[in-house]
């Protein structure tokens, strides 16, 4: 486990709301609000997408929304930047291959 | 379309404390930011700050962080949040996306970019294995978001980032296996790194890393001593057993908008790379757009509110919210602050190229006053 629940300066760790994610079809609990790869670390799960032709593991990089390497396909949309993007009930995410694929939504809009 | 006198971007130290000087002097500001929260990277500096008492010396970063945001609300500073700006022309016409869904025009009499900065890379075999990442990355998740990203570390870079975040990866659980600084002599503020040294962690000057190991995911990291001219050293090859490697050397600014709108950069390795060109007033060379902050050369939180206050009493003064006196007397005030900020062994370098910057600025920039 890598919540950090006691803190000298930030406090414990208190009064949040528990949601639950399904990452690749399982079920993970997470904190309501925080972003989605702070929850996947809290849950040990390091690896967000396989790169296109290297097939290549990678997971958060820059943290703030810049790098785009933690990018994953989250309620049938891929390349969300999962370090700036927050966690929702029942929310799906899914491992990334590649560019992802569509699955929900017109990405012709 | 929507019309504001002043529009600023960026809601972090530099673009808050801008707001709050232009809304002061009677200004109707915009501040537009990217993410869904405002502070910019305030709010992770759980440290206290340094400088005089005028700097808000010894309060912690995310303190200040709540102060600026309790000011913007009371001076009813409008924030647009998630708010993406994708071009700015050089009459000042900002195009952004809000709620990542629509798309808005924005007409600004003034605009000051204060978009900060981004971590540098270095690259080594292994470098985009999952568990390789910024210093800040790791400060980000550890402060904000309450997890640890991984367990034992190998921190590269002796910097103030890089011995500030090893610190907090203590503070929040982590061990920190060691420091590694390619330099012969270590580079953060002697405070720091000393509460690093006294809480145990070795650190390695002279030594860069050779590969991280591991398939998947990080699982060590070779690192190799360097001579006199930065060579690798055979045979002092080192295996650390660590599952996070994270890097802290340096920040380059975030200067996109400000090559969109067409200002003139020049080149200060010292502050992080290309930078615009500004004046004292920290206009660039196109008129009544002014930079503030990490964007303008990358330094710290103290100095970009400093500098962001310069380009918000700019802003507002040529609006005619000042007189030129005015403008003036409160300039050279803050001048003093900056240049109070800028001495000592870390602070003389950065004010040395500021200086240089400041020269270029002159030449170019043939409306500006010099006070």
């Amino acid at each position: 486990m890598t919540r950090i629940c006691e803190h000298p300066i930030l406090g414990d760790l208190t009064g949040v709301d528990q949601v639950t994610i399904i990452v690749d079809g399982k079920p993970y609990p997470a904190h309501e609000g925080e972003m989605i790869a702070a929850a996947l670390l809290a849950n040990d799960i390091k690896t967000f997408r396989y790169t296109a032709h290297q097939h290549r593991p990678r997971g958060i990089y820059c943290g703030i929304g810049r790098c785009t390497d933690c990018i994953m396909t989250v309620d049938g949309i891929p390349n969300i930047r999962t370090c700036i993007t927050p966690v929702r009930d029942g929310m799906v995410i899914e491992t990334q291959y590649g560019v992802g694929e569509w699955k929900r939504g017109d990405h012709h809009e | 379309m929507n019309s504001f006198p002043i529009v600023v971007i960026g809601a972090g130290p530099a673009g808050l404390s801008a707001a709050i000087e232009a809304a002061k002097a009677g200004a109707k500001v915009l501040v537009i930011d990217e993410n869904l929260k405002p502070g910019g990277q305030l709010f992770k500096q759980i440290h206290k700050f340094f400088g005089s008492r005028v700097h808000k010396a010894g309060v912690r970063g995310m303190d200040i962080g709540r102060q600026l945001l309790e000011e913007t609300k009371n001076l009813g500073i409008e924030v647009w949040l998630d708010t993406e700006v994708c071009g700015i022309d050089q009459t000042k016409n900002i195009w952004a996306i809000r709620n990542k869904d629509t798309s808005v025009n924005i007409r600004a009499e003034k605009v000051i970019v204060a978009s900060g900065a981004t971590e540098n890379a270095v690259r080594f075999p292994g470098w985009t294995l999952p568990g390789v990442m910024g210093a800040g990355a790791a400060q980000t998740m550890i402060n904000t978001n309450h997890v640890l990203p991984g367990k034992k570390i190998l921190m590269v870079g002796s910097g103030n980032v890089g011995v500030i975040v090893s610190y907090q990866l203590l503070q929040a659980g982590a061990e920190v296996v060691g420091i590694i600084e390619a330099a012969p002599q270590l580079g953060g503020y002697g405070v720091h790194t000393a509460k690093v040294r006294r809480a145990g962690v070795p650190f390695y000057t002279a030594h860069t890393i050779k590969r991280a190991m591991g398939d998947h995911c990080v699982a060590g990291a070779e690192i190799v001593g360097l001579d006199a001219g930065w060579n690798p050293i055979p045979g002092t090859e080192k295996v650390l057993k660590i599952d996070t490697i994270c890097l802290a050397t340096g920040l380059t600014p975030l200067t996109e908008l400000a090559w969109i709108a067409g200002c003139e950069f020049t080149y200060i390795p010292e502050l992080g790379g290309h930078v615009p060109i500004h004046d004292l007033h920290m206009e660039s060379t196109v008129k009544g757009i002014y930079i503030a902050g990490d964007i303008s050369g990358v330094e710290e939180a103290s100095t970009a509110m400093e500098e962001g206050r310069l380009a918000g009493i700019s802003a507002a003064a040529d609006l005619g919210c000042y007189t030129a006196e005015e403008k003036r007397k409160r300039t050279l005030e803050i001048w003093d602050h900056l240049n109070a900020l800028r001495c000592g062994q870390f602070g003389q370098k950065r004010r040395d190229a500021k200086d240089r910057i400041l020269a270029v600025g002159k030449e170019m920039i043939s409306w500006a006053v010099h006070v």
